[in-house]
């Protein structure tokens, strides 16, 4: 490609960070130093696009920021148009195209953050160290809701380093991060709900997530091992039979999908493991990737070998960098066990694992979002169809699964289909992971199974703290629905969600109790997807903006004229929108209004 | 290191005639009645050869058509020509020397539809966008791209590779691939049996181009030879699309032939997607030549030299026509300069500036008798004659036909009135026709139009409402009722060896190195070609404000900057053999040590003609452009330390 | 003679607003409906299906769908003038026209009669995109307060047809927008000028700056130009032109979508480089320096 640089340079650090990732430069035509060869020939390079984000992270992982200079010599190498480059650079937030100090603090201020007190820490900072924006930032949802409010500090090094501080208080006093079983209260205690009933988190908090000994002790590879017996075909029936449907929030049978792409005559086939946990409230697929990484991996070879993807991504928020690291550490020891690589377990079978790392930007939740993400693009989701079983990666047939769905495999498996489907209800089969979080007494991760009440989950959890009553519950997340402390019986299942108007989404259960501001969270909701939204699409990007000015002047003074205005453009949000994102975007205002009542009884206001 | 815009070009408003050697206005009449005087005043003291009528490639078919018209039946000489001389006059010759036909083989979209691309010696992204376009849409598409160019140019960029050879050894280059295909056993054997001529001599040729030997010559590495060999001949479909590259060379028409044996030896010709594209540097430049505005061809390329063919056009021209090829360009300047041609018409063309050497040309053109100039600027050639023409500006103030690259015959529609008292071409043409003994008159282009379909078998089905109707015909199109393939010479398919026809010659060639050599005193290689956004010697391009304009430059690599002693900017004197000129320095990768390069662009500051050398090849006539000596040194001598 | 055909697309018919319509496989929804609105869609991209006006109701499907880009299937059932489809389309061009100014958006204003939409209902506080207009060479002009982020000028400048990669979205949501890289201006960017942004532009966000010098003057006047196509003066590759003639002057230059040469694309010396022809036409001096 004829591109055209713009003659900045790189310092040897930034030179040294992208290298590190990508090599030393083939040729000086791609940012080398000149040799003869270079003056008579020049052979296009491999297809590197994808390494775009990638490389942006090698730089900002080392230097905290992306000056033109690195920008520059990273397109060189990948032949990337640095316009280009720069728009995606831009999309993601966790990447600074400004000079900044290595460390900075991103303080959640998102839903459960916000009813834990986030206001007061970022007040407190504000003092300390002066208006956000360099040193410290406001953030979306960093996924450690049971520890609100919370805040991660990244600095940026070699290696990089990261804080976690949950929760935090004004003066950020250090301390080393809990284990990650903290976060499942039922592994502490007996009795009904408790640890020994646990099937997807029962290794949480009992094995060390850093050994495939401690996991192979626990039936570790039981199940791929009985994969390879049943062949794919077998694998895809027993998925089937076991009713099991997507636990990312659409609800869509796993099995179909599997099926789907397994049949697809295009190839390569690709896995991709949506790990960009990113609704607000939710944490379930961190504490399994912190927790029990080995399940994941084991998991995602079962998926591959039955639908028949040589090559797997796990796509991993940029937030959560431990479990990155325990992900890393686990891919890196069932490839040296034969569990990933050429031959996985002597069955001849071929498969590996990548993690690609998101990097500030909630609609690659989306699925093929997450496409455009790993390709190197801006992380826009793309029309469909056609679907990601025919046309995903690559313009490949992928299959796409969330953490939580994929690790629901290996039960499935190890007892069989139908002992699978003994527990929960005839539509919701298998348990479920709860993140609990707000005004509770013990706020964190749950596992129950399908059937169980909105009641039953709070009691579980000690319900609201002494003194206080409840006022509402989120359920699903910002592109949930609100209930009312009346509707505590509805099961906990898709079917059950669902007549009651309301979803599970990605399973957050988001409490609030009476002393709650609904208005500021409905604010935070709006200025969320008006955040979030990635802009492609005029419902969404101009809606967003749109339904949260209706909502600033609502919170001052309710009139009818805004209540019809935020109803319209919810409504072209949802009917006209290309992705979830903005179809669910007015979901939850719509439950406030509807079934809260907030801003049309008096009690609201 | 931004150069001062050249003061654009004003429209030419009202004839000039020359008194007391100034040039005045004149009103039609005068300028006309003097312009046929001199004509008629050197045809008869020196006979009608003495004329010699310089065709404009910038203007229509139609007027092309008459202007050659007006030289074979108002003068009666062969003596017509046009810029074509100093672009691609050797594809030409070298197309219609193999297959009968001087055209480009294929159409844009087959690039699209191909499987490997090689551009020899084209800069297609800068010189001929909108083609590269639909080259990019074949890569785009999956098709393999080869660059072929001394220069790492904007289209080397998008190549699966480039070759990157040294200036004028582009026979030696096809020489190693075709000997690689042929010991690699990947020649179309088939093809070569049935639808060839001289395959063994010509493998015989070539046996001593080993691709190391080649690379010794060449300076492309053996493996990036065998790479093009192996992927153009086993390629299902590929297309050599060629430019100045290969045609500004004192033996360009030989380079031609050297890259047609490669298509002949693969059967990469003749079929959809499989074809061989020159490309055109002017509007019209393939219509001139199809008009018959060359000396050796009548209207529809047809063969001058042909009884029967020349009976037909006399017939409807009333007159007989000389049996004999007329002057081409370079050889009319000689006849300038001998004497022996004392009179010229000139539409459109700027020789002055254009041509190699351009001092020589100069005092060429200073020995005629009587030099009419039509144009629609009084560029620095009409400021040399003794008639000055205004002209309309033919792409936008007349109507017609232009034919390009991919021989599609298109409509030219008049959008604005011509300024002052600029008059079309043609009626031009017939002013001086009544005025010189014959009653010409055309109601309107597309009179002169059918006029040439009745005469050229190629052009017959193209009316104006086809031409409308199909945004434009490729040629040939005998007939009303249907549309050709928009590929040339299928005929070399068939399995009727009459339908078949002539076999298509390969040619045995010898390399033979520019002839500037590069020695102590003028050691560094001068190469020319274009930009984006500028065209020739910029008379169009100067009128508008492009804001990658930079004024003309020299440009080097980053090793002889420093070598040099060089910083971007600079101010630098570039000396040949032939003249000097002064020039800022720019920096650019893409050429290598001894390499450096200039355009054509601004004349009238920098005159990089007075560097280039006027060897031509002797059977088109074409310059060698390409490849001159010369040295650079600092105006200043560098401060010690 | 072997030229290639495409093999005979087999038909499907679908019905809209219940009359049945019978099209090639492979067609849009939008090849059914040709009267539907559209902004983002252009003839020679892929379709982006950013704006959402076209929007029409397909039985079974859970939202609205974008007549642009979705292909017609065996008995598809659409409507495009439902009560959901007609609220979908009034509220975009509600949401266009509160952020973005529409004004040189051909279409735009019958649209919103048509479908009584009132983009100023959002108040005088609704944020817009409104911004100083980028001049920043001679030939082309940038006015985003204007752009209705369509993506076309991206796409025509990218892999789709020029190449050049000049341009790109950058930011995200609201704040997306149209930058070079590092928001560098034009002259210190990709871009070669080839003005094949300015040709798919829906909304005269992009414009010749002869078309913007004049409407600042009050001088433009569409009605009185003629368009006359005839053919490039430069090099050999034959670009059809579009000349755009007001009072013998020719004030903007585009190309046939259709054209087999072109397919809507030009160079910068065939859409900018007319100006020799008119230097000195008149008393009138067109060339600034």
């Amino acid at each position: 490609m004829d591109l055209r640089f713009r003659d900045t340079e790189p310092t040897d650090e930034e030179r040294a960070a992208i290298d590190a990732l990508l090599g030393p430069p083939a040729s000086g035509w791609v940012g080398g130093a000149r040799t003869d060869d270079d003056l008579r020939f020049a052979a296009a390079g491999e297809q590197e696009r994808d390494l775009l984000l990638p490389a942006l992270h090698a730089v900002n992982d080392r230097i905290g920021w992306i000056s033109e200079g690195a920008l520059d010599y990273i397109c060189r190498r990948l032949t990337v148009p640095p316009a280009d480059a720069y728009g995606v650079a831009t999309f993601y937030s966790m990447f600074s195209l400004k000079p900044r100090p290595s460390r900075v603090l991103h303080v959640c201020t998102d839903l459960v953050c916000e009813a834990r007190g986030a206001a007061g820490l970022c007040a407190s900072l504000e003092e300390r160290l002066g208006p956000p924006g360099l040193s410290w930032q406001r953030s979306p949802c960093l996924g450690l809701c049971e520890r609100a409010p919370a805040a991660l500090a990244l600095e940026a090094g070699d290696p990089p380093a990261h804080a976690v501080y949950g929760p935090a208080d004004a003066a950020l006093t250090e301390f080393a991060e809990p284990p990650v079983e903290a976060a499942v209260p039922q592994s502490l205690h007996s009795g009904p709900g408790a640890g020994d009933e646990l099937v997807l988190l029962r290794r949480v908090g009992v094995v060390d997530p850093g050994s495939l000994d401690d996991y192979r002790s626990t039936d570790g590879y039981a199940a791929l091992r009985r994969a390879f017996t049943l062949g794919p075909a077998g694998i895809i029936r027993e998925v089937l039979d076991a009713g099991l449907v997507g636990r990312g929030g659409a609800a869509f049978p796993t099995g179909r999908k599997w099926e789907a792409t397994a049949r697809q005559p295009d190839h390569p086939h690709y896995l991709v493991c949506n790990a960009d946990e990113s609704e607000p409230g939710t944490f379930k697929d961190r504490v399994i990737m912190e927790g029990d990484p080995f399940a994941l991996i084991e998991a995602m070879t079962i998926a591959a070998y039955a639908t028949g993807c040589r090559k797997g991504y796990i796509y991993l928020r940029g937030e959560y960098p431990r479990a990155f690291h325990r992900l890393t550490g686990a891919i890196a020891a069932a490839r040296a066990r034969g569990l990933l690589g050429d031959d996985v377990m002597g069955q001849g079978f071929a498969f590996d694992i990548e993690i690609r790392r998101g990097a500030g930007a909630y609609i690659c939740g989306e699925e093929t979002a997450i496409f455009n993400s790993i390709e190197g693009q801006r992380g826009e989701p793309r029309s469909k169809p056609p679907f990601p079983v025919e046309k995903g990666l690559f313009g490949k047939p992928t299959v796409v699964n969330n953490v939580e769905t994929l690790v629901n495999v290996l039960p499935i498996l190890l007892s069989g289909a139908s002992a699978y489907a003994a527990t929960g209800t005839e539509g919701s089969t298998g348990t479920k992971l709860f993140c609990l979080s707000g005004n509770v007494r013990r706020p964190g991760l749950y596992e129950l199974p399908f059937g169980a009440t909105l009641r039953d989950l709070l009691d579980l959890a000690g319900g609201v703290p002494e003194g206080r009553s409840l006022r509402a519950v989120l359920l699903g997340g910002a592109a949930g629905a609100f209930v009312r402390p009346d509707e505590l019986d509805i099961p906990l299942t898709f079917e059950g969600t669902r007549a009651a108007g309301t979803t599970l989404g990605s399973g957050v259960v988001l409490v609030l109790d009476d002393g709650a501001d609904l208005v500021k969270i409905l604010l935070r909701i709006a200025e969320f997807f008006r955040d979030e939204s990635c802009g492609q699409c005029v419902p969404c990007r101009v809606g967003t903006v749109r339904q949260e000015e209706a909502l600033h002047r609502l919170a001052i003074k309710p009139q009818a004229g805004d209540l019809t205005l935020l109803r319209e453009v919810g409504q072209v949000m949802r009917d006209a929108s290309i992705c979830g994102l903005g179809q669910t975007a007015w979901n939850a205002v719509e439950s406030a209004i509807d079934r809260l009542g907030v801003f049309t009884s008096e009690e609201a206001s | 290191m931004k150069q001062k815009r050249a003061e654009p070009y004003d429209r030419l408003t009202h004839p000039l005639v020359r008194d007391d050697g100034v040039l005045r206005r004149a009103t039609w009449e005068e300028a006309l009645d003097r312009a046929a005087e001199g004509f008629r005043r050197n045809i008869e003291a020196h006979g009608p050869n003495a004329f010699a009528m310089l065709s404009c490639a910038r203007s229509t078919n139609e007027m092309n058509y008459v202007a050659q018209k007006f030289t074979r039946v108002v003068v009666g000489t062969n003596n017509v020509d046009s810029c074509n001389r100093t672009c691609h006059a050797p594809s030409v010759a070298g197309l219609s020397a193999v297959f009968g036909s001087g055209g480009g083989t294929s159409s844009y979209q087959e690039v699209e539809d191909t499987d490997v691309i090689v551009m020899w010696g084209s800069a297609a992204r800068n010189a001929h966008p909108i083609f590269f376009q639909h080259v990019l849409k074949g890569i785009r598409k999956g098709a393999k791209m080869f660059a072929v160019d001394p220069r790492r140019t904007g289209t080397a960029q998008w190549a699966d590779l480039w070759l990157g050879l040294n200036v004028g050894t582009d026979i030696p280059l096809a020489h190693a691939v075709a000997r690689e295909i042929i010991h690699a056993g990947l020649h179309n054997t088939a093809f070569i049996e049935r639808a060839t001529s001289g395959f063994e001599e010509f493998a015989r040729s070539v046996e001593p181009w080993t691709p190391e030997v080649a690379e010794q010559v060449t300076g492309v590495p053996a493996e990036a030879i065998r790479r093009l060999a192996h992927a153009y001949a086993t390629a299902d479909r590929a297309q050599l699309c060629w430019t100045l590259g290969i045609t500004e060379h004192h033996n360009a028409t030989d380079n031609v032939r050297a890259l047609i044996n490669l298509a002949l030896l693969t059967g990469h010709v003749g079929r959809y997607g499989s074809g061989l594209s020159p490309l055109r540097g002017q509007n019209n430049v393939q219509g001139g030549g199809d008009m018959g505005a060359i000396p050796n061809r009548l209207p529809g390329f047809q063969d001058l030299l042909d009884p029967e063919v020349r009976a037909r056009f006399e017939q409807v021209w009333s007159n007989t026509i000389q049996p004999r090829h007329g002057l081409n360009l370079t050889e009319m300047l000689e006849a300038m300069g001998e004497g022996e041609v004392t009179t010229c018409y000139l539409i459109g063309e700027n020789p002055v500036q254009s041509e190699a050497d351009s001092l020589s040309c100069i005092k060429r053109l200073g020995m005629l008798d009587h030099l009419v100039v039509q144009d629609i600027f009084l560029t620095k050639t009409a400021q040399m004659a003794d008639v000055v023409l205004p002209a309309s500006a033919a792409w936008c103030e007349a109507d017609g036909t232009f034919t390009n690259s991919e021989r599609r015959v298109q409509r030219v529609r008049k959008a604005l009135t011509p300024p002052g008292e600029a008059r079309d071409d043609i009626e031009i043409l017939c002013d001086l026709a009544r005025r010189l003994g014959h009653d010409w008159h055309y109601d309107g282009a597309e009179e002169v139009w059918d006029e040439l379909r009745r005469l050229s078998p190629a052009h017959t089905g193209m009316s104006y409402s086809r031409l409308e109707e199909h945004q434009g015909i490729q040629w040939p199109c005998p007939s009303e009722d249907s549309i050709e393939p928009p590929y040339l010479h299928g005929r070399l398919w068939a399995t009727d060896p009459v339908a078949r026809g002539t076999p298509a010659p390969f040619a045995v060639l010898e390399h033979s190195p520019p002839v500037d050599v590069l020695d102590e005193e003028f050691p560094l290689r001068l190469t020319t070609g274009r930009r984006l956004d500028s065209y020739n010697t910029g008379v169009q391009s100067s009128g508008f404000a492009s804001p990658l304009r930079r004024g003309e430059t020299v440009e080097l690599c980053p090793e002889d900057a420093r070598r040099l002693g060089l910083t971007a900017g600079e101010e630098v004197r570039i000396s040949s053999r032939r003249g000097t000129v002064v020039a800022p320095v720019f920096i650019d990768p893409a050429l290598r040590p001894g390499l450096v390069f200039m355009t054509m662009h601004f004349p009238d500051e920098v005159d990089t003609n007075s560097l280039t050398i006027e060897a031509t090849c002797p059977i088109a006539g074409t310059a060698e452009f390409k490849a001159a000596a010369v040295r650079i040194d600092k105006l200043v001598p560098a401060k010690a330390g | 003679m072997s030229v290639p055909l495409p093999p005979p697309r087999r038909l499907v018919e679908i019905t809209v607003d219940g009359e049945p319509v019978r099209l090639p496989e492979g067609s849009t929804i939008l090849d059914a409906c040709q009267d539907t609105p559209t902004l983002c869609y252009g003839d020679t991209l892929t379709p982006k299906n950013a704006c959402r006006v076209c929007v029409v109701e397909v039985e079974g499907s859970r939202t609205l769908v974008p007549a642009c880009s979705r292909r017609a299937e065996e008995g598809m059932k659409v409507s495009t003038d439902s009560e959901r489809v007609r609220h979908s389309r009034k509220l975009v061009l509600e949401l266009l026209g509160s952020s973005v100014d529409l004004s040189t958006t051909p279409g735009a204003a019958e649209w919103i009669a048509e479908y009584d939409a009132d983009p100023q209902r959002f108040g005088q506080e609704a944020a817009t995109v409104e911004q100083p207009v980028k001049v920043d060479n001679d030939l082309y002009v940038r006015d985003y307060g204007k752009c209705i982020m369509c993506y076309k000028c991206v796409d025509a400048c990218g892999d789709q047809w020029q190449n050049s990669f000049a341009i790109t979205v950058a930011g995200r949501g609201f704040d997306s927008h149209i930058s070079t890289e590092h928001d560098a201006p034009l002259t210190d960017s990709a871009c070669v000028y080839c003005g094949n942004c300015v040709e798919v532009c829906p909304t005269g966000a992009l414009s010749f700056k002869t078309e913007f010098d004049m409407r600042a003057a009050g001088t433009w006047h569409e009605e009185e130009q003629t368009q006359t196509t005839t053919i490039c003066a430069y090099c050999g590759v034959g670009c059809n032109l579009t000349l755009h003639v007001q009072d013998n002057e020719i004030v903007k230059v585009t190309s046939p979508h259709d054209n087999p040469v072109t397919h809507g694309n030009l160079c910068i010396k065939g859409r900018f480089g007319f100006q020799h022809v008119q230097n000195g036409r008149s008393a009138k001096q067109t060339q600034k320096d």
